[in-house]
């Protein structure tokens, strides 16, 4: 039985950032779900992606110094589905469109977190 | 699969008989429904109704779910139809839509939509009842600007808009806000006010943001065949339609066009005009660059000539096509939901009500609804009687 939330966290606290694939059609899907978009099927299996990814866009979040400012990014991951992150390991304005990342899942206020890197 | 053959959409079957506001900016002391009831009475008396005539009831309010029977309640009424649609802002596009097919139907007589916030002076906040989910909620992305920020900057890569283009936007909304004496923000701002504003989220600053305020909008529907016993000039109901293709931003398919292109695109087959036909266009501006995917969407302009479309005061006061004649979510009044606020402005200017800011010889508006991120679309065509 998948259990879409809870299972995600889990792999996470493990150290792993896993996404679902359809067995029929093959499509990878991310965010994770009981059922495969559009055709309702519910053959899903979890898998590790490759973890390459790139920027599809990126914003930078202003705090009151001196709270320093953050980068929110969307990524499109090699394996098809885009999702929301951060870019870490560079200058917080340096993160561009286009820029290849690969993911990496880190802790961060107790907790696991994806982020990604430069590639 | 569109099934646009098979529209029946009752073009020019109903008609938006009163049209009014309520509280714009600041109203101490009153709750949302308390706004809201002004509105609606405002807009029933221009009509010559009250709300004892009323029999369906459309009402979405920021801090209440279930406030259609709320505003039942309230007024004593016992509406045969009642819906809280909730789409965001555009909500009250989607109750036009509803109450077009529902009076033809026979399902009602007078359908009153109805919207009122009292975000700012509660609060001071954007009320905002939107839960992000775990897949968005650890980078902290700011609701809902960030969401907006994002696509700006995607659109910016892809087609060179420029911050001078977004501020075009924003100048241009200020400058019909000086003409509306209903409007929030009405002092003089300039290309180098709006560039040297505090950044809030790249590549959009405090002056690519719509509002906080409070206010409350209101509109009565009735079928065309009795509109004019109630308003000399009613806005007919010539299309509307929506359309959702995501709810997070993560999920949008492509930052750069929104489900507007397909809303936009069965009203104007239903109303059976084209974007060159319309006189005034009234588009929900939460932030600047909503105003240029709309343009696009919407078919003003192409794919990625939002940007150079806006400049030199083309949507402005005196430019070839008026956008947000009111001053918009970004100068006029932005309680939460704004997309009320298309629906009565578009109402004024065919009803020739609008005052300094009346756009001569408007026979053709558009109204344009957005709700959550770019998320819901809703387009209402209306026309006066020489359209039908």
């Amino acid at each position: 039985m998948i259990q879409p939330d809870q299972q995600f966290l889990e792999f996470l606290a493990q150290g792993r950032f896993m996404i679902q694939r359809s067995r029929a059609s093959g499509r990878f899907i991310f965010y994770p779900r009981v059922a495969e978009p559009k055709t309702g099927c519910t053959d899903l299996e979890w898998v590790e992606p490759s973890g390459d990814g790139t920027v599809y866009s990126v914003t930078v979040v202003r705090q009151k110094p001196p709270a320093p400012s953050y980068n929110v990014v969307l990524v499109d991951l090699a394996e098809g589905p885009r999702l929301m992150s951060r870019v870490d390991g560079i200058e917080v304005h340096a993160v561009r469109i286009g820029m290849a990342v690969k993911a990496r899942v880190i802790r961060e206020n107790e907790a696991p977190l994806l982020v990604f890197e430069p590639a | 699969m569109s099934g646009s053959a098979m529209d029946s959409f009752p073009r020019g079957k109903t008609a938006i008989v009163g049209a009014a506001t309520f509280g714009m900016g600041e109203a101490p002391g009153l709750s949302s429904k308390d706004l809201a009831a002004h509105a609606s009475i405002a807009a029933l008396a221009q009509a010559n109704l009250q709300p004892k005539d009323v029999d369906a009831l459309f009402v979405c309010l920021s801090d209440d779910m279930l406030s259609g029977m709320t505003l039942a309640e309230y007024f004593g009424i016992r509406p045969k139809l009642t819906d809280n649609n909730r789409t965001g802002g555009s909500s009250f596009l989607i109750h036009v839509m509803l109450a077009a097919l529902a009076l033809e139907g026979r399902q009602c007589d007078v359908a009153l939509i109805a919207y009122g916030s009292n975000q700012r002076t509660s609060t001071g906040k954007l009320a905002n009842l939107i839960r992000t989910s775990i897949y968005e909620a650890p980078y902290k992305a700011l609701s809902p600007i960030s969401a907006y920020a994002l696509a700006a900057a995607r659109h910016m890569h892809q087609y060179g808009t420029t911050r001078e283009q977004l501020g075009a936007v924003a100048i241009a909304a200020r400058k019909w806000a000086q003409l509306n004496p209903e409007a929030f923000m009405r002092d003089e701002l300039t290309m180098q006010d709006y560039l040297q504003a505090r950044m809030v989220s790249d590549p959009l600053g405090v002056r690519d943001c719509c509002l906080v305020t409070d206010g409350a909008g209101a509109i009565v529907m009735t079928r065309a065949d009795r509109a004019k016993d109630h308003a000399s000039r009613p806005a007919f109901v010539l299309g509307a339609a929506c359309a959702t293709w995501h709810q997070e931003i993560s999920n949008a398919p492509d930052l750069t066009v929104t489900a507007a292109a397909e809303s936009g695109a069965r009203a104007y087959a239903q109303a059976r005009v084209k974007p060159a036909d319309i006189d005034v266009v009234q588009l929900y501006d939460a932030f600047t660059i909503n105003t240029l995917l709309f343009l696009e969407d919407l078919g003003f302009c192409s794919k990625g000539e939002g940007g150079p479309f806006v400049e030199n005061g083309r949507i402005a006061p005196g430019g070839e096509l008026p956008v947000n004649t009111n001053g918009g979510g970004l100068s006029c009044v932005h309680p939460g939901m704004y997309g009320m606020f298309t629906l009565v402005e578009a109402t004024q200017q065919i009803m020739r009500n609008a005052g300094a800011r009346q756009v001569p010889e408007v026979q053709l508006a558009l109204c344009h609804g957005n709700g959550g991120v770019l998320s819901s679309q809703a387009t209402v065509i209306l026309g006066s009687e020489t359209t039908l």
